[in-house]
């Protein structure tokens, strides 16, 4: 830490004089020659790994920070727990599989496609099994979309709490799924789709994460996914195949499915009734609270990713997300919310999936107090906690969408902080 | 009304056996409760057996594990205690979890009496019943949770959206801006490794 703190402050002073002289970034010159342009290095000289050392490649060693992360006294057991997106450190908007966050309520299960079946029954005129290979002969359909865990940002409630927008904020995943749409299905077995009717879905696992979806969700935009960015979904991600259900929240995302049976009411399960749903000040309880609103967070700077060049030019990362629909603006405040520019999307966002968001901007050196602040095309704006808090209390515990502060201190350290 | 349209014709007709062994959800009417019952002493036992080492003798929980019993008019409280008397709205949901979902590590395991005898011994635990209770699938449905009426519908519609779809503030938003909490649990990214003790 001490030294990571010294390097920071030269980095610091050197930036600082460097904006005082007005040199232009990029042209402070060297005192002696670099030996690592100088002297031949090794990668130059000697050979590489084979085409045939790796037949399925993880990150280099030297991104071993970007890994999904996990806080253990969140939670009784790990089985039934949740692990973290390392979002500090990544880009873009598609999530890597194999640090994209986990949610397990009897562990992640290991099911063969050969043993995978599901069953459609309930009000259809034909109840129906499936194999794997019958889902794979259906028309399929490719959407990028976000999965985000109805309790993200949940222990922040009552106050900062975790400092490192993995913890915050990391309980998201994005990825470009190809399924069946679930009305297909519905359509296979001759499924009552009367709006007044419902969908209830269930994994094969031990908790069976049972949901209730109304009808005209399941006939929208439901899909049924058996790959994820391009390759089978991963084991704990709900292998051979889960449910996606654009803008919900994740938990809605049933894993292992296993059966859909349409009902003429809901189940009222207990993931629809001791959980996910979300007790107000007075003590009253909001149930089927299914979209996540619009959101967002700047990831670097963030605690974990602290600015270690010094001032000058630099760049905030951020991503934003709605389950209303497409972003369309993010603005960004360096001073805690008092103004605000507005911030340049990396690309015109999908709907209902993750938009990454630029602000190129200078660092003079003085503490920041950094904030995101989202909209989307209903033109509904990410509010504050404090707005939040004033609609529903401290106790929540889900959807919580408000505008995080970053304090970024004179070295460059940012800090999780709530602000008047 | 069902669609009609033509299909592909994948998949095959599920066996009435198949959809029993699936197909164990019950409604909040009861629909879908097998026959049987149980009492809150053949309860007892069984708890003892099967749930106390996590939940505790009295359904009070033990270290971190969730808390079944108790928490009365706590839900307006500053730290709210939900537990199945306190929070839940529906007896359905307790026999429908416990038989599908538990023991956490041996879920499916459980009788339908035993399950009945289980939720007996709950609602008795809760003080919602006497000892001598016998739960069956006949009086399932006559049984009226403590907090039934405790849920709404989602209605950030009305109560949010029309409020925050509105061109926000850009320049001059505040007087001053003050720190006014800082994090609680300073959580390192440890270099390797994928575990945080905070």
């Amino acid at each position: 830490m001490d030294e990571m703190s010294k390097t920071s402050r030269r980095a610091f002073l050197r930036g600082s004089a460097a904006v005082a002289a007005g040199t232009a970034a990029g042209t402070v010159s060297a005192q002696t020659p670099d030996p690592a342009i100088t002297e031949l290095q090794d990668w130059a000289s000697y050979l590489g790994a084979g085409v045939d050392e790796t037949p399925y490649g993880l990150p280099i060693s030297f991104e071993s920070d970007v890994i999904r992360r996990n806080v253990e006294w969140l939670t009784a057991s790990p089985i039934s727990s949740i692990n973290f997106t390392p979002i500090h450190a990544l880009e873009g908007t598609i999530t890597p599989q194999g640090c994209a966050f986990e949610r397990h309520h009897s562990g992640a299960i290991e099911l063969h496609k050969d043993d995978y079946r599901l069953m459609i029954n309930g009000l259809v005129e034909r109840p129906l099994v499936f194999t794997y290979e019958d889902l794979e002969r259906l028309p399929r359909e490719n959407h990028v979309y976000f999965c985000e865990c109805a309790a993200n940002t949940g222990m922040e409630w009552a106050g900062a709490q975790l400092n490192g927008v993995q913890f915050t904020h990391g309980m998201i995943h994005n990825m470009e799924y190809t399924g069946v749409p679930l009305r297909t299905l519905l359509k296979e077995a001759g499924a009552d789709i009367s709006l007044d009717k419902w969908v209830y879905v269930e994994g094969a696992d031990a908790s069976s994460n049972g949901r209730s979806i109304p009808m005209e969700k399941a006939l929208d935009d439901v899909l049924v996914a058996f790959k994820a960015n391009g390759e089978a979904l991963r084991m704990e991600h709900g292998y051979p195949v889960r449910l996606v259900v654009p803008g919900w929240e994740g938990n809605l995302w049933v894993k292992w499915l296993r059966r859909i049976e349409i009902t003429d009411r809901a189940v009222e399960s207990r993931e629809e009734t001791s959980k996910y749903t979300d007790v107000y000040e007075d003590g009253v309880a909001r149930k089927w609270t299914w979209v996540m609103d619009a959101k967002s967070v700047i990831t670097s700077p963030s605690p974990q990713m602290p600015i270690t060049h010094g001032a000058g030019p630099m760049v905030i990362s951020g991503l934003a997300w709605s389950g209303h629909g497409q972003i369309t603006r993010v603005d960004v405040s360096k001073d805690g919310g008092i103004t605000w520019e507005t911030a340049r999307l990396g690309k015109q966002g999908d709907t209902k999936a993750l938009t990454r968001f630029y602000l190129d901007t200078e660092w003079d050196g003085a503490p920041m107090l950094l904030q995101a602040r989202a909209m989307d095309d209903t033109g509904y704006v990410q509010p504050t906690k404090e707005q939040l808090r004033e609609q529903r209390g401290e106790n929540a515990v889900y959807h919580n969408n408000c505008i995080q502060t970053w304090y970024v201190d004179v070295e460059g350290k940012a800090e999780n902080v709530e602000v008047s | 009304a069902p669609l009609k349209a033509d299909t592909y014709q994948i998949g095959r007709l599920a066996l009435s056996e198949e959809i029993a062994a699936w197909d164990v959800d019950v409604l909040p009417d009861g629909r879908g409760l097998p026959v049987g019952s149980g009492d809150v002493f053949t309860g007892e036992e069984v708890f003892a057996d099967q749930c106390a080492a996590c939940h505790g003798d009295f359904a009070e929980g033990v270290d971190n594990w969730p808390v079944l019993a108790g928490g009365f008019d706590t839900l307006a409280d500053e730290d709210p205690i939900k537990t199945v008397g306190s929070y839940w709205p529906h007896l359905s949901t307790v026999w429908d979890y416990i038989n599908r979902s538990m023991p956490f590590g041996a879920a499916g395991t459980l009788t339908a009496d035993e399950t009945y005898a289980i939720v007996a011994y709950i609602l008795y635990s809760n003080d919602m019943v006497d000892d001598d209770f016998v739960l069956s699938q006949e009086n399932f449905a006559d049984f009226e949770m403590h907090n039934k009426d405790g849920f709404v519908l989602d209605d950030r519609a009305e109560t949010e959206y029309a409020a925050w779809r509105t061109e926000p503030c850009m320049k001059n938003c505040k007087e001053e801006v003050e720190v006014t909490m800082r994090s609680v649990f300073l959580v390192e990214t440890p270099p390797e490794g994928g575990s945080n003790s905070v």
